[in-house]
């Protein structure tokens, strides 16, 4: 594991370049757990300060160090998005190893539920449960709803690799020494679709994360709460463009664009490494 | 022929199915919510100054008419599927008391107009520079344009769009950034309307297209790489067709079928953020008008967009679904 990881380092740029930007967004999280002001006060700096000496990333109108404030909004944002990817994979692949392992009617039945899901617009039902939850939307809340909408896609892929699998010399061995479906399912099975769950992992949490920061810049999510989003919903309430304190919108879309780069940067070289067709193309062949 | 009508009618199962699953989640959504949409109405009329309780307890019995939350939850299901079948969502609230389905009929061209232009651009430019890309794999100029077409699509929209919105709204402005034509202008087949939703439709659709053009430009290129080793592109190769005429007509061709469906399978997602375009640029389409029902707390409006938009990404779907196998030949039909 660690020579793939220093081999991926060293030849392959794309995944060197999401390192280095992820290690940026990590070193933000870790920095958020000392941060000298609560991440809830207001008016706890001078407001309006431009990015400088004292204020790395200046300060807003609500009084907030914008540095303490990104990192601990960074945090929030990553831990939606991971509750929501762990959750969505979770799903994904009971869904997925059954469906393609049990085969038959109860394939055909799951997979149309699969891509009925999967067909539905997921933002407007989203904004509809947001708008008749109101107060009681809370992070859980959105993130169990867009766990539960964000799974059809992998669940199918998770299915046609088990699919296969089920065919094999050792899928039979396994069932006819006594293993029970669901043994054969988790440990003979489960390996095989591991390099496509961590694949799509990193796809869902981008997906999620963007989710996040789209339903807080509308307002939709706890505004109290410092989110990526909810930066930008704030910095849009108090006009910051207008104004002029531009630093207020450029911090949170810049890291935005960081922390995205990063996963999406990741999630290819990965995704490069785990098909071995595209090595070869690298290599020349 | 018979083959084909067999395909529409598996396919029409599935749009029925899709729209019973999208409306029936709707409807539990909007029910099992802990707000009771009438009881936020009433207190949101008797917010300002005393009511006669009499008024207020015939103003609740006719909400509760409107809004069909009378009697038990199947019949409120099956009134709600009348509701659905007739496109009758009931007045809105926000604009009393226009029909919601009148605002939704007034907001859809714009939405439709967006999509349908945004989706085809970045369908178009997405896959033809996907298609080089693969065909071409040493080219360092394509390497570099797909790295730029790559890089912006994991960025949300929200962040692509406002970012546009700032460049040529403020930084160099422009172009419009609010709104769908000039105010003073009056909708018809003029010069001056037709040039001026143009302008006002650049930047949201813009924004669609770069959001969009990466997903293609992946998928295709992928497509196209494995295709370029089949045995019958080498073959042509060697047998001297021109490599222009291979691209085209060999390699492009086969591997733009699988993103016919790709479309189709997208549309839901490019409607979530045609929402997100349509609110950053205060775009009158049906994505504004969603976002402006809930701020104004308008539940009929609400439901009946939400439901209405599931039903239209569906009809889409299907369409783009049936008319597959006439561009393709090889689906089998059976």
């Amino acid at each position: 594991m660690l020579k793939v990881l220093r081999d991926l380092l060293r030849y392959n740029r794309e995944f060197l370049f999401g390192t280095l930007l992820i290690g940026i967004i990590i070193a933000l999280v870790i920095a958020s757990f000392f941060s000298p002001y609560d991440e809830l006060t207001t008016y706890a700096v001078i407001p309006d300060m431009p990015p400088g000496g004292e204020y790395w990333l200046g300060t807003n109108s609500r009084g907030q160090d914008m540095f303490w404030q990104l990192a601990a909004s960074m945090r929030n944002t990553l831990m939606f998005g991971l509750v929501v990817a762990i959750i969505s994979r979770v799903i994904a692949i009971v869904v997925g190893l059954v469906s393609g392992y049990v085969g038959g009617k109860t394939d055909q039945i799951i997979m149309a539920f699969n891509d009925t899901l999967g067909a539905l617009p997921n933002i407007p039902i989203l904004l509809l449960l947001v708008f008749v939850m109101r107060d009681q939307m809370t992070w859980g809340v959105l993130a169990l709803t867009a766990a539960m909408l964000g799974w059809t896609h992998d669940s199918r892929l998770i299915r046609s690799v088990a699919l296969s699998l089920r065919t094999r010399e050792f899928t039979r061995h396994a069932a006819f020494s006594g293993m029970r479906t669901g043994q054969v399912l988790f440990r003979e099975h489960l390996p095989y679709v591991m390099p496509i769950v961590f694949f799509t992992t990193m796809n869902n949490l981008i997906w999620a994360i963007g989710l996040e920061v789209t339903l807080s810049i509308l307002g939709f999510s706890d505004i109290n709460r410092p989110t990526i989003g909810g930066m930008i919903y704030w910095a849009n309430a108090h006009s910051a463009m207008v104004a002029g304190i531009w630093w207020w919108i450029a911090v949170p879309m810049l890291a935005v664009v960081i922390l995205f780069l990063g996963l999406f940067l990741l999630a290819m070289s990965v995704n490069e490494y785990i098909d071995p067709r595209s090595r070869l193309a690298r290599m020349g062949a | 022929m018979n083959g084909y009508l067999n395909y529409v009618a598996k396919r029409f199962g599935q749009f029925v199915f899709v729209v019973v699953t999208g409306v029936t989640l709707s409807f539990l959504i909007a029910h099992f919510s802990p707000v009771d949409p009438v009881e936020q109405t009433v207190s949101l009329l008797t917010n300002f100054g005393a009511t006669d309780p009499r008024t207020v307890e015939v103003l609740r019995q006719s909400l509760r008419e409107l809004y069909g939350t009378d009697g038990s939850l199947l019949s409120q299901y099956f009134l709600f599927w009348g509701r659905v079948l007739t496109g009758d969502f009931g007045p809105s609230l926000s604009a009393f008391p226009t029909p919601v389905m009148t605002i939704i009929g007034r907001a859809l061209p714009w939405t439709i107009g967006l999509l349908t232009l945004a989706t085809l651009i970045s369908w178009v430019i997405g896959n033809f520079l996907g298609a080089i890309a693969g065909y071409f794999r040493n080219s360092r100029a394509i390497k570099l344009v797909g790295l730029f077409v790559m890089a912006l699509q994991p960025i949300p929209t929200y962040i692509t769009g406002l970012t546009l919105l700032i460049v040529f709204g403020f930084l160099w402005p422009i172009l419009p950034i609010s709104g769908g034509a000039q105010l003073n202008l009056t909708p018809a087949a003029s010069w001056a309307y037709i040039s001026s939703v143009i302008q006002y439709g650049t930047l949201p659709a813009l924004t669609l297209v770069l959001v969009g053009m990466g997903g293609w430009f992946v998928s295709m290129r992928s497509l196209v790489s494995n295709i370029v080793t089949d045995d019958y592109v080498v073959y042509a190769e060697l047998a001297g067709v021109p490599s222009r005429t291979v691209f085209s007509q060999y390699v492009a061709r086969n591997a733009m079928l699988p993103q016919v469906t790709g479309l189709a399978l997208s549309l839901g997602n490019v409607f979530g953020g045609a929402v997100i375009v349509e609110f950053i640029f205060n775009y009158p389409g049906i994505g504004k008008l969603m976002i402006a029902g809930i701020y104004a707390g308008d539940y009929s409006l609400v439901l009946g967009v939400t439901t209405f938009s599931v039903i239209a990404v569906a009809t889409a779907v299907f369409l783009i679904d049936i008319l597959y196998p006439l561009i393709d030949p090889r689906v089998k039909l059976g």
